[in-house]
């Protein structure tokens, strides 16, 4: 039975609150909830702790472990800081929405079975789309309904390969898997889109940019991590998640350099960075994973912290793209600062959370003989600096000047960034603390004198690159196709090509049909004489017309006889 | 905050200061391997500057193959919009 309650439900309490409540009795619900969940979610020790019958299972609603609570830990927090950073100038139903949304979260890192996890995730997608759709636009409500779409689709994905594990294991156990079936393929295809992978990368950068400016900052946090927990938990060391891992880095990177939107180079990244926890997945010792986790961790940080800095400026100057807005450092030096903090912990600069987390997974690609696996994460490392690092703060604050003079964040989102800032710097300046939390026992020595140069030759020379090649970087107000083109062009397409196509052959077979007709009147007339017009008096007994009444009247009459006739007869 | 266009930190001075500032410290993160060992794991990532030029043409390649991407995938904002409403 339950004795633990599960920490999701206080944040899926707040989330029903929020409407109902008014003033700073909603502020102490937003700020309190994710405090308790915290709280609680340090109290469930390991092993399954809250099981609840359902048919002919025993669901584990919570389950502990170190890196489970170290997901839910993170998530929390973002939540908290979320909140402080969104409470003043969201809508109560983006509120409540991205509440719930969380408590999805959180109870997909704790669930101890596939029926559990499931259901959690099928709630993040409920809830995610309508933090989307708080957007507000035309166009967010487009992006929300194709970002529903495709999550659902995943979330049908991952229930036929769970209701497969079921029915040929007859287990709903959460344990390590490698995808050699076909149920444990649809259970990792199903994991995979919800973490963006290819060939369904393109959702994440669609959908995130067109919600609010603090929609993003929440939604940037919970689904591809969730993802990667689920992926930690499910397939550590599947070897096809490196080369899909690869793929994403890559990705993320030249369609990050091909954007113009302030907020989609972020999505793009987001890709870039969660490529490199599904390589350090498929990678697949404790230092690999122990590399995902903290990288996942940090990432929620520095992520969420350029999300916010990016949120600030759209907020105060209403610009989304790097061609309108420029050389805003003049009067937002804090969001500047704080964008800058991000975008150095993102590229992984030494004495950045990015360093100390980053580098574990290249590690265990070196100390596993990779050398293609780590070559690519190093060219990646510079790649990151080069879209991320330096492209987002020098468009958005330096390049040319604008003009714009917009005032600097307010204070609630001021302390919000700069509590998340100051956790990138205390991740990357003291990393032993926090390398406590990790799944397994750590090993890494993150500065050693020989590593922190090879990474500051690395990026320093990505920022010579950077600006030498300026020129050919150059904005255009355009966006770039993806493979969602197949869906939302291609296939309209192709419906419209079949409607055509269907179209004119109905229209051949009438024609043909009518031919046919025409030519057995002919005949008739050959046969029969050429037909003219009677009149109803000119036509037979049977060929004339009758009144309705008179034909009631004989139905009634033939019925009352075939009465009376059946009644003589017995 | 000085919110004239010539803020101190893009005049043509200080940047030009910014540039040399910059050569120096690339050119210091080099030389500073002839006294500090960077392991190398596969041989070559333990050559004098191999982080340096890697990491300049790993960029070089990503920005030209951008740039090479460009043409067949960048559309105007309006490419699926227009088309909705078709």
């Amino acid at each position: 039975m339950i004795d633990l309650l599960p920490p999701a439900v206080v944040l899926i309490v707040a989330a029903a609150l929020i409407g109902p409540l008014k003033g700073s009795l909603r502020t102490a619900v937003l700020f309190a909830a994710p405090l308790i969940t915290l709280w609680m979610i340090w109290q469930v020790p390991d092993g399954a702790n809250a099981t609840v019958p359902f048919l002919d299972y025993r669901l584990e609603v919570v389950e502990g472990s170190a890196v489970r609570r170290l997901f839910a830990t993170i998530f929390a927090i973002m939540v908290f800081v979320g909140g402080l950073f969104a409470y003043r100038t969201a809508k109560w139903f983006e509120l409540a929405a991205a509440y719930a949304y969380a408590a999805g979260a959180i109870g997909v890192c704790f669930a101890g079975d596939l029926i559990t996890l499931f259901l959690f995730w099928e709630f993040m997608a409920l809830f995610s789309t309508v933090v989307v759709w708080c957007g507000g636009t035309p166009a967010a409500r487009r992006a929300g309904i194709r970002y529903a779409i495709m999550h659902l689709l995943g979330g049908v994905i991952l229930k036929v390969g769970i209701e497969g594990i079921v029915v040929h294991t007859g287990s709903i156990q959460i344990q390590p898997l490698l995808a050699t079936n076909f149920d444990s393929w649809m259970i990792l295809i199903g994991i995979l889109l919800n973490a963006a992978a290819p060939p369904v990368s393109a959702w994440l950068a669609d959908a995130y940019p067109e919600s609010t400016p603090t929609g993003s900052v929440v939604l940037s946090a919970f689904t591809t991590k969730t993802a990667v927990l689920a992926l930690i938990l499910l397939f550590p060391g599947e070897p096809v998640l490196i080369g899909i891992g690869l793929y994403m880095v890559m990705y993320g990177i030249i369609y990050a350099l091909l954007e113009n939107d302030i907020r989609r180079i972020l999505a793009y990244s987001v890709v870039n960075q969660v490529g490199f926890m599904v390589c350090a997945i498929g990678i697949g010792t404790e230092m690999a994973i122990n590399g995902a986790a903290a990288h996942a961790f940090a990432h929620i940080i520095y992520k969420a912290l350029l999300f916010m800095s990016a949120g600030v400026v759209v907020y105060r100057t209403g610009m989304n793209k790097c061609t309108e807005v420029g050389g805003l450092f003049r009067t937002m030096p804090l969001t500047a600062l704080c964008g800058i903090v991000g975008a150095l912990a993102i590229s992984g600069f030494p004495l950045t959370s990015g360093f100390t987390t980053k580098t574990m997974i290249s590690q265990a690609a070196a100390d596993e003989g990779l050398a293609f696996v780590y070559l690519m994460l190093a060219a990646a490392s510079a790649g990151v600096f080069l879209h991320a690092g330096i492209k987002f703060p020098w468009f958005v604050f330096f390049q040319k000047d604008s003009g714009l003079r917009p005032k600097d964040a307010p204070w609630n989102m001021a302390i919000a960034m700069v509590v998340f800032a100051t956790l990138c710097i205390l991740i990357g300046v003291f990393p032993e603390p926090f390398y406590r939390f990790l799944p397994y026992e750590v090993t890494y020595e993150a500065y050693t004198a020989g590593k922190v140069l090879f990474y500051l030759q690395l990026l320093l020379f990505s920022g010579l690159a950077f600006f030498l090649l300026l020129p050919l970087m150059k904005r255009t107000d355009t966006i770039s196709l993806d493979t969602d083109w197949l869906w939302r062009v291609g296939l309209v397409r192709i419906v419209r090509l079949l409607r055509r196509g269907l179209a004119s052959a109905g229209a051949a077979i009438g024609s043909a049909a009518r031919r046919v007709l025409d030519e057995a009147a002919g005949f008739a007339r050959y046969c029969l004489g050429a037909d003219r017009r009677v009149t109803d008096g000119e036509r037979g007994f049977f060929a004339r017309s009758w009144p309705i009444g008179l034909t009631a009247l004989w139905i009634a009459i033939l019925l009352s006889a075939y009465v009376l006739i059946y009644y003589l007869g017995q | 905050m000085n919110e004239s266009p010539d803020h101190w930190l893009v005049r043509p001075t200080t940047i030009r200061r910014l540039w040399q500032v910059f050569a120096a410290v690339l050119a210091a993160v080099v030389l500073a391997q002839l006294f500090i060992k960077v392991k190398g794991y596969f041989v070559i990532d333990g050559w004098l500057g191999f982080g340096a030029w890697f990491g300049f043409l790993s960029c070089l390649v990503m920005v030209v193959v951008a740039k090479l991407l460009g043409p067949p995938l960048k559309r105007s904002v309006d490419y699926y919009t227009s088309r909705d409403n078709d």
